[in-house]
């Protein structure tokens, strides 16, 4: 029985949103070659396709459903519990729960235990229930093993690779290539080649070596670290854009409309954002989420899972962030606009007798939107970060969500440990740093797409 | 004769690989001890890249491939980098076009006048302080004590490009490279500037390379000239040799092409068209019906202080301004900047509120007018600007631009009947249709004016304010606006409020002038009688100070 959640209702406006912004672009000569444009530079095609594999598994995570009970009756019932495509997908990974820490491809405990032999007592490292138990004598087998599936799942990655490039190829042909336009840049196919075949070869390699062993550790519940940060993927692609959804149109209104009409708006304006500046942004996220958690506790029946409670508080701590952060872009689009304003060509417009929030929608919008769109990408950024130090002050995410920021959280007491736990700490933050810079990478070849000053 | 700079087969060029551009090629000249010598040319020419190649200060992106540049023998591109730090403001001084631009805003003019005594002439604090008080008084800065520790943005421009060239002179160079010192000036302020020029040459003793588009300017200024076009010089030789008669073909363009009062009633020589430099029939004769009617115009900027912006004072930008604009007639407004032309023009079409005082045009007064009530004649009064590159909006395309107004002021409803419009217009102004699709980046200048005045014109005006439309464009170009300006009044019977501080310009196109000064009007009338019998002192002042050719 398929559920949705807020989030994911979010996210699937999002992606509405998009696919209409694609239709547009695609329509329109100019967006059309500003795009192409960001797919001719290496750095935004890599990005595209990384940041797709980020989104994919971001989007697969938010189709959510209740799995049906296995029961002998005739009568179809639904376990109370919340998966998602994505979990059913990670199977081992999900399922092949240790008992405790664990290291990367360890096939024995982090931590010695007692054990009661005939010798008398003794402390040793116990085997992992799933991770390398079907080595018989692992000190010797597992560098071994270990190498064929990473060539295995290499191989299979390549392998798939090789078909999908072939199939290309094939419809290419079948369709006939278009000429390329003159001064049309070429898309550095070789590149999205390569780092598809590269996602492949991860993906491969991962699935061949994630039933046998836990590629990251486990955690102090025996949880799979892996499957940890993947499913934390969704919880930053969500933190990232749902507040920049929610802060856009706030600060773009309000921004704009300042700086072009100024006098007493522009006082308004700069009160509002000046107060809602002074006031620490902690202090009102940690009153809104306390404040939800009141909610939550006097509604109790009505969010009766786990999930359901976690996912709006996401929305909330997404609400909270975006109300609190839409101050530094409005401050920027004012300024810009007050220059904007000044400029000729809207001088020639008002000669026109052209209305006011016809000035700002055609003229000023435009002429600020690459300002918008590098924002949003670093803020992105930002917010993702933003979110493991609110994580760490306890107002973040719900602790029962996978996040990042509370994989770095928990992470304050492994590394306290002797010897200490490092996977978690090292695992959320490469993912973290992959995104983060894919996200900068794109950012960087949209701006040089679309921002008229910058000489192509 | 001992030449102090000499420049053999220069070649630079931007970028390499496909994208390589050369800037400059194949480039000799060379300046004798205390000689002038102009480099000529139109904008893009390679004149600047070519003295920034002299003091190595191009950017990354340019190269010098081949050629050799002697100082006194020495070859400058052999030398080391500190070692060319101590040519750079000692033996070879250098000014600027832009004087807001070069000084830096955080440091006072002594300090900054200092900098390379200390530097190059290594002279203690006191010393060089002391130094530069005579430097300051020999580029005639008023009250020299007072202005050493004043910071740029309290001076005016053409102080400003004084204290540049106190600086520049500080190390008592051999050589002063002057680009375009005076194109950012105020004619009468120009006239100062390069007599003082002149001046400190010949005390000083030193050599001039001098880079100007302005031919009179050169011809004041230099013993030798050379024409640059496309990064090559077409033409060198004696400046008395080549004002009497210029031998290369675009050396005589550029002559042909600069408006003046005898080519009244002349098409321009602008770079094609069969018709340059023949007569033309005016269709229409400006009427003696009167368009618009402003009567003691005011326009008065409030001073606001403190936490509660009261209105402390007043900026007078126009103070009481009356004149009328005949059906069908250029009627110029000159003056230097600051004094009020602009904002006169602005406030006609009612860009900005208007003080005091009464606009009438064909009867109804516009000067107190609401917005609402202002709307039907948005159609009729139009505008023109000055700079090509600000007055078209980067993300839209041509077609959109100039649809604009047709859609605001529901001129050609439907689409098609609006983009065949757009097609003539674009035509009418010469330009192609298919430009429509097209961004304004794609576009020169040049043609970016003419997309301005495409604008201006899709909505049918009568009259058109034209506000310093060529001062940023080439002088070819200019020519080309000029007459596309000229056919395009005598075709719609338009009437043009022509704002500008080019006096040539001015006797060429405008059927009446006024002159302005801060913020009146000291004498108007007839373009040829003003020009050859001013009245008022300051009209005499600002046309003596006119470079003549």
């Amino acid at each position: 029985m398929w559920v949705v959640l807020l989030t994911d209702f979010f996210l699937y406006l999002l992606l509405a949103g998009v696919a209409l912004y694609v239709g547009f672009v695609l329509r329109t000569p100019h967006l059309r070659h500003a795009w192409r444009s960001v797919m001719t530079r290496r750095g935004g095609a890599v990005s595209v396709v990384a940041l797709g594999f980020f989104a994919a598994i971001a989007i697969l995570d938010s189709l959510h459903f209740h799995p049906r009970l296995e029961q002998p009756g005739a009568q179809v019932e639904y376990s109370n519990e919340i998966l998602s495509v994505f979990d059913v997908l990670a199977g081992p990974l999900r399922t092949q729960v240790e008992r405790t820490y664990s290291a990367p491809f360890a096939y024995h405990a982090h931590s010695k235990e007692t054990r009661e032999t005939p010798q008398g007592r003794i402390r040793v490292y116990p085997r992992l229930e799933y991770a390398g138990a079907h080595l018989a004598d692992p000190e010797q087998e597992r560098g071994w093993d270990i190498t064929v599936r990473v060539l295995r799942g290499a191989l299979l990655g390549a392998g798939v690779w090789g078909l999908l490039l072939l199939g290309v190829r094939l419809t290419r042909r079948l369709r006939g290539a278009r000429p390329r336009a003159e001064g049309e840049a070429a898309i550095p196919w070789r590149s999205v080649a390569v780092t598809v075949l590269l996602i492949l070869m991860l993906i491969g390699i991962v699935t061949q070596l994630a039933g046998a062993y836990h590629v990251f550790g486990t955690d102090k519940v025996g949880e799979d670290v892996l499957y940890q940060t993947l499913k934390s993927i969704r919880t930053g692609v969500l933190i990232g854009t749902l507040t920049t959804l929610i802060m856009l149109p706030f600060a773009i209104a309000l921004g704009i409309t300042a700086g072009y009409y100024r006098g007493w708006v522009d006082d308004v304006i700069q009160y509002i954002y000046i107060t809602l500046n002074s006031i620490p942004g902690v202090l009102l996220i940690a009153a809104a989420i306390l404040s939800l958690h009141v909610y939550l506790n006097a509604h109790a029946d009505e969010y009766a899972s786990l999930a359901e409670r976690a996912d709006l508080r996401l929305l909330f701590l997404c609400m909270i962030l975006g109300l609190t952060s839409w101050t530094g872009l409005c401050r920027l689009l004012r300024g810009e606009s007050l220059k904007l304003r000044e400029h000729e060509y809207i001088q020639a417009a008002v000669a026109f007798g052209v209305s006011g929030p016809r000035i700002l929608m055609r003229h000023i919008l435009p002429n600020v939107m690459h300002i918008v769109l590098i924002t949003v990408v670093l803020d992105f950024s930002g917010l993702v970060l933003a979110e493991a130090v609110l994580s760490y002050v306890d107002i973040g995410v719900d602790p029962s969500m996978n996040s990042w920021g509370n994989m770095i959280n928990s992470a304050r007491l492994e590394m306290s440990r002797e010897p200490p736990v490092w996977w978690s700490l090292t695992a959320s933050f490469v993912f973290m740093f992959a995104l983060v810079l894919f996200a900068n990478l794109l950012s960087d070849a949209v701006r040089d797409a679309f921002d008229p000053r910058v000489k192509r | 004769m001992s030449m102090l700079l000499e420049v053999k087969n220069l070649q630079v060029a931007f970028g390499t690989g496909p994208a390589r551009e050369v800037a400059v090629e194949d480039v000799s000249f060379s300046i004798p001890k205390q000689g002038t010598f102009a480099l000529l040319g139109e904008s893009g020419s390679g004149k600047s890249v070519t003295a920034l190649s002299v003091m190595r200060l191009l950017s990354e992106a340019a190269r010098i491939e081949t050629g050799e540049i002697r100082l006194n023998g020495q070859d400058l591109l052999e030398l080391p980098e500190v070692q060319m730090r101590g040519i750079r403001g000692g033996t070879i001084g250098m000014i600027f076009q832009e004087p807001m631009m070069s000084l830096n805003p955080v440091m006072t003019v002594g300090q900054q006048i200092c900098e390379p005594l200390r530097r190059h002439r290594g002279l203690s604090r006191k010393a060089s302080m002391a130094r530069a008080l005579e430097l300051l008084d020999a580029v005639r800065v008023p009250e020299p004590q007072r202005r050493i520790d004043e910071y740029p943005h309290q001076l005016s421009g053409g102080m400003k490009q004084r204290v540049m060239i106190a600086g520049a002179l500080a190390a008592e160079p051999e050589l002063l490279i002057a680009d375009e010192p005076t194109t950012a000036l105020d004619v009468t302020i120009q006239a100062q500037v390069l007599e003082l020029l002149r001046e400190l040459q010949r005390d000083l003793g030193m050599a001039m390379l001098f880079i100007t588009h302005d031919l009179a300017v050169a011809k004041s200024m230099a013993d030798a000239v050379a024409i640059m076009q496309h990064g090559r010089i077409v033409e060198a030789e004696s400046a008395e040799a080549f004002f009497e008669n210029p031998r290369h073909e675009y050396s005589r363009n550029l002559f042909a092409a600069l408006p003046n009062i005898s080519k009244r009633g002349l098409r321009l020589h602008g770079n094609g068209s069969d018709s340059d430099g023949q007569a033309v029939e005016p269709a229409s004769r400006p009427s003696t019906e009167p368009l618009l009617e402003v009567e003691d115009l005011r326009i008065h900027f409030p001073i606001r202080r403190g936490v509660f912006r009261r209105v402390v004072g007043h900026v007078r930008a126009v103070d009481g301004l009356s004149f009328t604009l005949r059906e069908g007639e250029t009627f110029a407004l000159v003056g230097e900047s600051g004094c009020g032309k602009t904002t006169t023009g602005k406030s006609l079409i009612r860009l900005l509120p208007v003080t005091q005082g009464s606009v009438h045009y064909r009867g109804h007064d516009l000067s107190h007018c609401s917005a609402h009530e202002m709307a039907p004649f948005r159609s009729e009064l139009q505008i023109v600007f000055q700079d090509p590159f600000s007055s078209l909006n980067p993300r839209m395309v041509i077609g959109d631009i100039i649809a604009e107004g047709m859609q605001v002021l529901g001129v050609a409803q439907d689409t098609a009947e609006r983009r065949e419009r757009i097609e003539e217009l674009l035509l009418q102004v010469g330009l192609k249709p298919e430009h429509q699709t097209r961004y304004p980046h794609e576009f020169s200048g040049g043609q970016r004016q003419r997309i301005a005045i495409a604008r201006a014109l899709a909505v049918n005006p009568r009259l058109i304010v034209c506000d310093e439309p060529t001062s940023a464009l080439d002088v070819t170009i200019q020519a080309q606006i000029l007459n596309l300006l000229q056919d395009l009044q005598d075709r719609h019977g338009l009437t043009y409020l022509f704002i500008t501080h080019n006096i040539a310009v001015v006797s060429w196109m405008a059927h009446r002038i006024a002159v302005m000064h801060e913020g009146r009007i000291v004498e108007q009338g007839d373009t040829v009688e003003i020009l050859q019998n001013p009245q008022h002192e300051y009209t005499r002042t600002l046309l003596s100070a006119v470079p003549r050719l």
